[in-house]
């Protein structure tokens, strides 16, 4: 059974409270207990239906205590799929909240008010979608029950969306005329629209291919740490630790390890529960090499071949994620794959007015929720890819030495 | 073309090797939590994993109530020999007889709430710079929102408006002196994926989970196990039952 991890994208009223608890309901995901409970409070507010929205409204009260909710996770899952849902709050730190929700997303979904069309949070949802390079959009046009389920009213905001998508880089888009509350083409298909043929929300996510969703090309493998058992059993065992962020690895392979260029061949690829004979993202293993070299935390495994970017100056797109703006011309510490270094803020190219994707060069000023594209130079060099051809060596993070708080995230181009 | 995917139990396994391992680069001094419970049994299993054929890094902290089950306390000694780990107890016991915590009182009176402080002593003590625990988002609403790597001020406390955006799988350990984080590496994992995974890793457990005879009573709709611990009212009589524990 695979994992998909899908994230939300609405605001205030849009219906993706009940969305999810759509999802969960008709899913069979939630107890009966839990139903009573939502069925009780529904009836005791005056509610004709039981209103599902209130399955995913434990955040409520923190929200009014002014607790930061930026992103809440969930969890169901179906004979076919299991699924986490990273679930942002659309309140006024909007774009922090859904790029961090959405960084690790396979798959976004994003709502649309029938009656209202395509609006400006429409804009600033896909663009985010994008810019985080989530392989899949989902566009839901909910509230179809209140415009009759006309098949136009559906056109014209798939029209429009497609006009809109165009200008930017979404590898996979779906459109779904839906309504939550009554449970059209949410799990079940709806029987007020026949002139819909597509899958409904619930196969799409159960069906959606995700196996490619990983770079299986780009083999890199940044190591995490040296393990070395130094035991009776293994005097000279010397593995290398991390996750595979890219391409597929094998015993025989020749490879190169970065920065010192440095070349051997894989021995093994071991786990605790045996050898493999081939590995791939996001697989955990330790790697041998055939030879003794000088291996570390940081140092990137690759093939000979086929080698990531190395180099001090860099051009990203970042998110600013914290209430103390960007300082000009500011040192920062940075995070990227397993390596810790620290960089100076450059230059500020533009900021990005993220409602209507016009560029702004006359306001160089970054503060929480901008997205900008800058450029770095880093201490010492990062091995990276672009980060729309591999989230992980693409991204990275921006700490502030003062505090150590996670002040950007940033995104190779 | 072959299909490279993952089953949701791989990758939720390789999610959490992916944080111990970070855990044992980021920090210079560790632990992980180890209550015997089957959440602490399944991360002490991926940490085995995480640095296997070495042995695990970072010693195991048992914060002890006093009030376990034996079998529990069996269970935990044995396999930690089993695994060659190093075990440090915290003892609420001790924290009660220096007057730090007052034991409650009454027929619902736990030991749970004492643990705290009982834990924070320990790190202190030991000076950990972060302590793992087997915690997951699924097990209520509020932690749906918690993080990975959960910062602590150098009182040892969550501030709830100041936790750090965590992006990727990048994890920002950085810390200030007396600071310290709480960890969580199967934050993803439901109570479904523990049970799979023990099934499929055939992973021991202690018997306390399987279904057996014992002394219980009822209280409050909940069946609870008759022990010296646990005062029991006079309508609340004692009858023998075939049960398996869900929490411990």
């Amino acid at each position: 059974m695979e994992l998909l991890r899908f994230s939300t994208a609405g605001s205030v009223d849009d219906g993706k409270s009940t969305l999810i608890g759509r999802l969960l309901y008709d899913s069979k995901s939630i107890f009966q207990d839990q139903y009573d409970a939502i069925e009780e409070s529904s009836k005791r507010k005056g509610d004709e239906n039981v209103n599902l929205a209130l399955l995913t409204d434990g955040l409520r009260a923190e929200r009014e205590q002014g607790i930061t909710i930026d992103v809440a996770y969930r969890y169901f899952a179906t004979p076919k799929r299991k699924f986490i849902i990273a679930d942002t709050p659309g309140h006024i730190q909007y774009t922090r909240n859904m790029v961090t929700g959405s960084s690790t997303s396979n798959l976004s979904i994003i709502l649309i008010d029938a009656r209202h069309g395509v609006v400006e949070q429409t804009c600033r949802h896909t663009f985010i979608s994008s810019l985080l390079g989530i392989p899949h959009v989902v566009f839901c046009i909910n509230k179809m029950d209140l415009v009759d389920y006309s098949e136009e009213a559906y056109e014209k905001i798939k029209s429009d969306l497609e006009a809109f998508s165009s200008k930017l880089d979404v590898k996979d888009i779906h459109f779904i005329p839906i309504s939550a509350l009554n449970g059209d083409n949410v799990v079940n298909q709806s029987e007020k629209m026949d002139w819909y043929k597509g899958s409904t929300l619930m196969y799409l996510l159960e069906n959606i291919h995700i196996g490619s969703d990983y770079n299986h090309i780009d083999c890199r493998f940044p190591v995490q740490n040296v393990i070395r058992p130094q035991s009776d059993k293994y005097p000279d065992y010397r593995g290398y630790a991390g996750r595979i962020a890219g391409g597929v690895f094998k015993p025989g392979d020749e490879v190169a390890i970065l920065p010192s260029g440095f070349t051997s061949k894989i021995k093994s690829i071991d786990t605790m529960n045996g050898q493999l004979a081939e590995a791939f993202a996001p697989m955990s293993v330790a790697i041998t090499l055939e030879d003794d070299i000088d291996v570390s935390r940081g140092d990137m495994i690759v093939r000979e071949n086929n080698q990531p970017s190395v180099d001090q100056n860099i051009d990203l797109m970042i998110c600013w994620l914290n209430d103390k703006k960007m300082t000009p011309n500011g040192k920062y510490a940075i995070k990227h794959t397993s390596n810790d270094v620290r960089c100076v803020i450059k230059e500020v190219v533009y900021k990005m007015n993220i409602n209507n994707l016009h560029r702004i060069e006359d306001d160089k000023e970054i503060n929480m929720n901008d997205v900008a594209r800058i450029s770095i130079r880093t201490t010492k060099p990062l091995l990276f890819d672009k980060y729309t051809r591999n989230r992980t060596t693409g991204s990275l993070i921006l700490i502030d030495e003062a505090t150590n708080e996670t002040v950007g995230a940033g995104m190779i181009i | 073309m072959q299909s490279y995917s993952l089953t949701h139990l791989q990758e939720l396994e390789s999610e959490a090797i992916y944080v111990l391992r970070e855990v044992a680069s980021q920090f210079e001094n560790p632990a992980l939590l180890f209550s015997g419970g089957k959440d602490s049994i399944i991360v002490a299993h991926m940490a085995r994993k995480a640095f296997w054929p070495a042995k695990i890094p970072f010693p195991l902290v048992h914060v002890d109530t006093g009030h376990n089950f034996p079998e529990t306390i069996v269970f935990r000694d044995q396999y930690v020999k089993d695994i060659g780990a190093n075990l440090i107890v915290g003892s609420v016991q001790q924290s009660i007889d220096e007057g730090k915590v007052i034991e409650e009182k009454g027929f619902n009176a736990s030991r749970n709430g004492l643990q705290t402080v009982t834990l924070l002593e320990t790190i202190e003590k030991h000076k950990f710079d972060c302590a793992m625990g087997g915690a997951r988002r699924d097990e209520e609403k509020a932690r749906a929102k918690e993080r990975f790597f959960s910062h602590r001020d150098d009182f040892g406390q969550w501030d709830p408006k100041n936790q750090r955006p965590e992006l990727w799988n990048i994890f920002n350990g950085k810390k200030n002196v007396g600071e310290h984080f709480r960890v969580f590496p199967i934050s993803n994992w439901t109570e479904m994926d523990v049970w799979q995974y023990i099934l499929h890793e055939k992973i021991q457990i202690p018997s306390i989970y399987l279904a057996h005879e014992r002394d219980v009573f009822e209280r409050d709709g909940v069946i609870m196990s008759t022990t010296e611990f646990i005062e029991q009212r006079d309508t609340e009589p004692t009858v023998r039952k075939k049960v398996r524990f869900r929490t411990i």
